[in-house]
């Protein structure tokens, strides 16, 4: 009788331990469709490339998690933008990014009073969370993917910022993300609000002589999926104009975003980026490179 | 031809005049009771002929359906789920859902998708596996791209019934 008890007592752990077995599934990378991970964005986030999406970076799915590395080149005629960075995704629930951003201000440095080739360098720490919706597989729903996050910025310029009427070195930007696909039409539509007082992103700073407040401005972005590796599309973002001394205009793109593979995608644009520290007209080619899985 | 004609009626009349079970078809193995329903296909199909002949029909259909379950029987991420599997069966009901959806001339006789994958255990991997699949034999037939999309937007919320965990 003991004996009888026993068994079926083992039998019960060996089977309930099969079942836990089968609801946890074995940990797979790559399950996302190829492009529907998104690119980077210049802040290191997955999206776009200016605006951030509801997406989570990488090819892992709720089963699996994927990571990517990427370098942004942006040819302005007064400035050179670089960004690089890291980016990982996981069970399609989490995002965590760091990324450092150089905004070379070449020969305009000396015009400005800075010196040649003086450099703006911040970094960028991200973290987003999706909190509900699937953007490629609700299909049969308006409701979008829909994600929120927070970027932590730091600039290593606080004495220029200063001089030039900023506030702050350092700020905190927080956003809510929305993001669809419409499989059926072929169209990717996102939307974000993000509430900042960054200045060009945080690149001269954050908070202003004419603005020291946190405010909601959105970024956007629309794609057309030509093909199962190519989307092309543009994109759209609001910024605040805090200082006095310079104008600061929305942003504007029109992109192509090509996958090798699930491995490596680049992205090219034409990026209109507006004025920037009183040099007008700052549009130029946008490249950038991603490889991850 | 009015001969050949008469014997067919007669053949109709000798074979029994109840459809053939769906659960117990000959050649394939039995499944357990359930009730027939083109509601099993889990999608309401496309309006007019339009997205059927761009899959050129029956045909058409056939050849994806089979490309795409080769391949993932032969792809090591899925060959697993499909070892045990009466492919016989599978092929049969996935052709006439396939044909069901796009507004093919076809009854959907199978199971639903709930019913069809409880019991497998998929996980979201899978399902973006097979749908690669899908995508290739598609290509492979020459269903232009944004028409496989609008048939890929059907099946998509397919998902939540078929990946269980
Ligand atoms: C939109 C996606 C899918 C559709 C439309 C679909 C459709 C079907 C259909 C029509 C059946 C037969 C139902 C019946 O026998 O009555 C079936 C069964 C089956 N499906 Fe799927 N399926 C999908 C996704 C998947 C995936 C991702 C896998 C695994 C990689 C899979 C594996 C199977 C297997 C193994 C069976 C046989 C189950 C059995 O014999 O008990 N299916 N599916």
């Amino acid at each position: 009788m003991r004996h009888l008890l026993k068994l079926s007592l083992a039998f019960m752990a060996l089977s309930t331990a099969v079942q836990a077995q089968n609801l946890i599934p074995d940990s797979r990378s790559g399950g996302k469709l190829l492009l529907t991970g998104g690119v980077s964005t210049v802040e290191g986030s997955g999206g776009g490339g200016i605006a951030t999406w509801a997406t989570i970076t990488g090819y892992g799915e709720e089963d699996g998690i994927g990571a990517n590395a990427h370098a942004t080149f942006v040819d302005l005629p007064d400035y050179e933008f670089r960004t690089a960075g890291v980016a990982v995704g996981l069970w399609d629930r989490v995002e965590l990014s760091i990324a450092r951003q150089e905004f070379d201000t070449g020969n305009t440095g000396a015009l400005l009073g800075l010196g040649q080739g003086f450099t703006f360098t911040q970094d960028v720490f991200g973290a987003k969370v999706r909190l509900t919706g699937d953007a490629v597989y609700d299909q049969d729903r308006w409701m979008p993917q829909i994600a929120v996050g927070v970027q932590h910025k730091v600039n290593d310029q606080g004495v220029i910022i200063a001089a030039v009427g900023g506030r702050d070195h350092e700020g905190t930007e927080v956003y809510v993300a929305a993001t669809k696909l419409f499989l059926a039409q072929s169209l990717l539509v996102n939307g974000t609000v993000r509430w900042t007082n960054a200045n060009q992103t945080g690149l001269l700073g954050f908070g202003g002589d004419a603005n020291d407040e946190h405010e909601a401005q959105f970024e956007g972005s629309v794609g057309w999926l030509v093909s199962r590796n190519l989307v092309i599309g543009a994109e759209y973002r609001t910024k605040p104009d805090n200082l006095s001394f310079a104008e600061e205009e929305d942003w504007f793109d029109l992109y192509a975003a090509w996958a090798v593979n699930k491995h490596f995608s680049i992205t090219a644009a034409w990026a209109a980026l507006g004025s920037i520290a009183t040099f007008e007209d700052q549009r130029g080619l946008y490249i950038s490179l991603q490889a991850g899985f | 031809m009015i001969r050949m004609l008469s014997l067919t009626a007669m053949l109709a009349v000798a074979t029994p005049v109840v459809a053939q079970d769906p659960a117990h078809m000959p050649g394939e193995e039995a499944v357990d009771p359930y009730s027939v329903a083109d509601a099993n296909a889990g999608a309401q199909p496309f309006a007019g002929t339009e997205m059927f002949d761009a899959f050129h029909g029956q045909a058409g259909i056939d050849r994806i359906v089979d490309r795409m379950l080769d391949r993932s029987a032969a792809d090591p991420r899925t060959a697993g789920i499909f070892v045990a599997t009466d492919m016989i069966r599978l092929r049969r009901t996935l052709k006439e859902q396939f044909c069901y959806v796009l507004g093919g001339p076809c009854a959907y006789t199978g199971r639903s998708m709930k019913d069809a994958h409880d019991d497998i255990g998929l996980q979201p991997a899978d399902m973006g596996a097979l749908v690669e699949h899908l995508q290739t034999a598609m290509e492979e037939e020459g269903v232009p791209f944004h028409t496989q999309n609008r048939f890929l937007a059907k099946l998509a919320p397919m998902r939540r019934d078929i990946v269980t965990r």
